[in-house]
């Protein structure tokens, strides 16, 4: 037993660790190919972390200890909630009851020093990036935390391995509504949270439409490196959690479990593809009400629930 | 015992600490050491005695036989040693801090009346907590409220520390005419005037929601929670920093220890009093942070957190007391942990964040957040000592404010767990806490950021110096505490434990402990785990020593970017401010700007004060002109106000005449 806890954990690391930049690489080469193009290789994002490691940097003047300190915690503390999250039907390696808030307060730490870093440098537009960064927070943030709720009260679990692992039902069966509309609305959190189309253009060349791409502008070599990473895990590890909602489906065969753990990632990242090569980026001053527009629909996920 | 003798000593020596530098001259530099190591000493004791009584629940008393005060108990159990606590410590770091932020050679006209008043507050606080009968309690209470009263409007030339002070002083005495009126009713309700519970079940549900809500209204003013907040952005601002230290991160607590002390005297109450501290709190919560983002003075900023972080309080207590009604020990477990905590962590980390502040005013002078800039590298001790505030008031992993938030979630979570409609509505309570967390981080982002990060934006803050070790040891202990907490959250769970027994009402939670139901050293080896992380992977990345270049800011290519280009912090919050627009009211000028080279133009922005502009002030001077006619009574005549005394000594002799004697003596006659 102990054996078998052994390698599931040493699965998930890996996959936490090296699994993440391949899924921007599967967005990208699905925009790539919707528009008609051959794209980057899948491989990419490696090829440019470990470029931008070999690399020195250059820091700003103005900065001071905070600016190399924000990547660097902001990567700490998502790698930390990824050991918090299960995959596909396997248990996180580190589960207690109220491992969810710290799950959510993760998030919330890396955000306090990754726009901390930006004001570090004075510039303005990494001011603009940050405080865009923050205000989107105070409703996605709530939102995440209506969807945990729902799938809590669901399963009567304050733990994340429970809570995630509890709601195998067949899908549209009417008692799963809650379960649908929080999906929807978890899905717009990821994609606020992770800086994608339509809140956020990842490509866009313009700084004073940024918010996440701005906040790194000064950031070089090795920093640049560990930002784009950690951005990556954050994809992968909110991807992991949709999945939970929007594909329980398990083979029984443990190896096999793993297999279609990471299918599923690939699928969710081609949606994200066609997502974006489907729609444009939201005007700036209409974001809150998409993102209030999920925060009402877990919200109205646990009414359904609790009515 | 031992331990409440070494608290009335502690108690005397603090209250008598001013004294000696009233008779040393304005010159003499020894009045404010001789105060501060008097204050030091007694608060060292008081942590000790508060302590001893922490580790061994006890319940000692002492009688003081003086009839004028009713014979007035002083008792010590785990509620009042855990409010002690902060007090003292408080006490002690503020006066040392005091030295540094308020010598006697830059103010000899007011340092003397500083000491005395400090003395007097710690020790009304001290004295508050250990009575146990009504009329020690309201001396404790008004001791309290004069001192901070003078400590508040200390420069009394300016007009606006005058006006601050003054209002404090009106909130405060409505607050204190109320609590004489909660005590004359606990005395017809009970029929004493000591603090103990009445016996049996004497008190019918009305008299019980009597004296609730007037606790709740008397205590409440002292509180700070909305509505009842108004006084406190003005009075925080204006007093000296180490005095608005102590008030938000003590003299509030007061009040919370008073609703929890009637509440622990009262039998089970019924389920709307939680839900109503409840939905009191998540109003505080969200309102208190949205208020703060809006401002532009760094102590009203943290002012308004207070209000905040007074909400979060109310949440766990809230939550406890609808699980004392329904009978639900989980509930009053991890709800009141919850409460206990946040009111240490918040002592200890809203101290740190203003004597953080009262260093960025000492070293450039001014606290508007916008006109500084830069100061982590001219002042590196304090710029990492705010920081550790900051991050640990938006509760944030690894310190101390997310274990006790954590402990309020946990709290409403399992609420939400059971069956029934009040904990589903407890459980809404989480996503809104959630959301006062991510509006927290905004405001402490745009805080340190504007204020420590960037560059300097006026010649203030390019001169800045880093302040004296008087005022940086203080900082260092408040912070040690913060991540101490954060690091090993189980050393307070027998605390809490102690204090949670005293307060559980008919629940029984002897069983449950705080441990399990919470796993407190998960919550520390996963701070330590983070720590750890964060440690290697800077090393990791800094350990080559790479190449490094040092530029200025890129700025999108443009060659000479200034201090002006900044984002300011009123930009900063300016999308969240236009969100909650509706209850903020922003009030601002805009520019017009007109042809091809418009002249200069400013820009304003303000965030006024809701409550006391729209509703207080109106309806003082609604009453000012009901009254009007009153004033021929106040014509500032000595010997018109001698008369008014003669009447009311008359009257009251009046009242020992054997009235009915006499008519009995007429009649028969």
């Amino acid at each position: 037993m102990l054996g078998m806890g052994l390698i599931e954990t040493l699965i998930h690391l890996m996959l936490l660790l090296l699994l993440p930049p391949l899924l921007l690489g599967v967005i990208n080469k699905t925009k790539a190919l919707a528009a008609g193009r051959v794209g980057a290789p899948y491989l990419q994002l490696y090829y440019d972390l470990f470029k931008l490691m070999r690399k020195g940097m250059v820091l700003s003047r103005t900065t001071t200890w905070i600016f190399p300190a924000g990547p660097v915690i902001t990567l700490a503390a998502v790698m930390l909630a990824g050991l918090l999250i299960p995959f596909g039907p396997f248990n996180a390696p580190i589960a207690f009851a109220g491992d969810l808030i710290l799950f959510a307060y993760l998030f919330g730490l890396a955000r306090f020093f990754t726009t901390a870093a930006a004001l570090d440098t004075g510039s303005a537009f990494e001011g603009m990036g940050a405080a865009r960064e923050v205000t989107f927070a105070c409703l996605s943030e709530p939102a995440l935390f209506f969807a945990l709720l729902v799938l809590a009260k669901k399963t009567g679990s304050l733990t994340l391995n429970h809570m995630l692992h509890g709601p195998i039902t067949v899908f549209p069966a009417p008692a799963e509504a809650p379960l649908v509309l929080v999906a929807l609305g978890l899905f717009v959190v990821l994609l606020a949270e992770t800086c994608r189309i339509p809140i956020d253009d990842p490509n866009t060349h313009l700084e004073l439409t940024m918010i996440h791409e701005a906040m790194s502008l000064d950031h070089s070599g090795p920093l640049l490196g560990v930002i784009l990473y950690a951005s990556a895990l954050k994809l992968f590890i909110l991807s992991a959690l949709l999945l939970h909602l929007v594909a329980p489906f398990q083979s029984g065969y443990m190896y096999l479990d793993w297999l279609l753990f990471v299918v599923e990632t690939f699928g969710v990242a081609v949606l994200i593809g066609i997502l974006e090569s489907l729609m444009a980026r939201l005007q700036m001053k209409r974001v809150p009400y998409l993102l209030t527009g999920a925060l009402l629909l877990c919200g109205a996920g646990f009414i359904l629930l609790v009515r | 015992m031992m331990s409440l003798d070494l608290l009335i000593f502690a108690l005397t020596l603090t209250a008598v600490s001013g004294l000696p530098g009233l008779v040393m001259s304005r010159t003499s530099l020894w009045s404010q050491r001789i105060a501060a190591s008097l204050m030091s000493i007694g608060a060292l004791a008081g942590l000790i005695g508060a302590f001893g009584a922490l580790r061994v629940p006890v319940y000692a008393t002492a009688n003081f036989p003086w009839p004028a005060m009713g014979n007035s108990l002083l008792g010590i159990d785990a509620l009042s040693a855990f409010f002690l606590v902060p007090i003292f410590l408080m006490g002690g770091l503020g006066s040392i801090y005091s030295l540094g932020y308020w010598p006697q050679r830059r103010h000899p006209r007011d340092s003397k009346r500083l000491h005395l008043f400090w003395g007097g507050l710690v020790a009304g606080m001290a004295l508050l907590v250990l009575s146990k009968h009504a009329m020690a309690f309201l001396l404790g209470w008004e001791v309290m409220a004069l001192s901070a009263f003078f400590l508040i409007s200390l420069e009394d030339q300016r007009r606006e520390c005058r006006r601050a002070g003054l209002t404090y002083l009106v909130a405060a005495h409505i607050g204190t005419l109320t609590l004489f009126g909660f005590f004359v009713f606990w005395r017809w309700a009970t029929g004493s005037y000591t603090l103990q519970p009445p016996a049996g079940d004497a008190l019918s549900l009305g008299v019980m929601n009597g004296l609730f809500f007037i606790a709740l209204l008397g205590f409440g003013l002292k509180a700070g929670f909305m509505p009842l907040h108004f006084w406190l952005p003005g009075a925080h601002t204006q007093a000296p920093s180490h005095v608005s230290a102590m008030l938000s991160g003590v003299v509030l607590k007061m009040g919370i220890y008073g609703i929890l002390r009637i509440l622990s005297l009262l039998p089970d109450p019924p389920v709307f009093w939680g839900g109503a501290l409840l939905v009191l709190g998540v109003a505080s919560g969200l309102l208190g942070v949205v208020f703060a983002l809006g401002q532009h003075d760094l102590k009203r900023l943290l002012a308004y957190h207070s209000v905040e972080n007074i909400g979060i309080i109310l949440m766990g207590m809230g939550l406890a007391m609808m699980g004392r009604s329904l009978g639900r020990p989980e509930w009053v477990v991890l709800g009141m942990a919850g409460c206990l905590l946040h009111v240490w962590n918040h002592s200890f980390f809203k101290s740190l964040l203003f004597l953080g502040a009262g260093a960025v005013v000492h070293a450039t002078g001014t606290r508007e957040i916008d006109r500084l800039g830069g100061l982590a590298k001219s002042m590196p001790w304090t710029a990492p000592l705010f920081l550790v505030g900051a991050v640990a008031i938006c509760g944030l992993p690894p310190l101390n404010g997310f274990v006790s938030e954590w402990l309020v979630f946990l709290g409403l979570l399992q609420a939400g767990m059971t069956r029934g409609t009040s904990g589903a509505l407890a459980m809404v309570g989480a996503p809104l806490l959630a959301m006062v967390g991510a509006l927290a981080v905004a405001c402490f982002v745009k805080v340190y950021g504007t204020i420590f990060l960037g560059t300097a934006r006026t010649k203030a803050a390019v001169q800045a110096q880093e302040v004296p070790f008087s005022m940086r040891g203080p900082m260092i202990v408040l912070a040690a505490v913060c991540v101490l907490i954060g690091l090993v959250p189980m050393l307070v769970a027998p605390i809490l434990d102690a204090v949670i027994a005293n307060i559980a009402g008919e629940v029984d939670v002897r069983q449950l402990s705080l441990t399990s139901l919470a796993p407190l050293e998960i919550i520390g080896a996963m701070s330590a785990l983070l720590l750890l992380c964060i440690l290697s992977l800077w090393l990791a990345l800094f350990m080559k020593d790479r190449v490094r270049r040092s530029v200025i800011t890129w700025d999108c290519g443009y060659a000479c970017p200034t201090s002006r280009m900044q984002y300011t912090a009123s930009s900063f919050a300016r999308t969240i401010v236009a969100m909650f627009g509706w209850i903020l009211r922003p009030r601002g000028q805009q520019p017009q700007l007109q042809g091809s080279f418009p002249d200069p133009a400013t820009l304003q922005s303000h965030v006024d004060e809701v409550v006391l502009d729209r509703f207080i002030i109106p309806g003082f001077h609604v009453l000012e002109q009901c009254f009007g006619w009153f004033r021929r009574f106040q014509q500032g005549l000595t010997q018109h106000y001698i008369l008014y005394i003669l009447i009311t000594v008359i009257l009251m002799l009046g009242t020992l005449l054997p009235f009915r004697e006499i008519f009995t003596f007429l009649i028969t006659r």
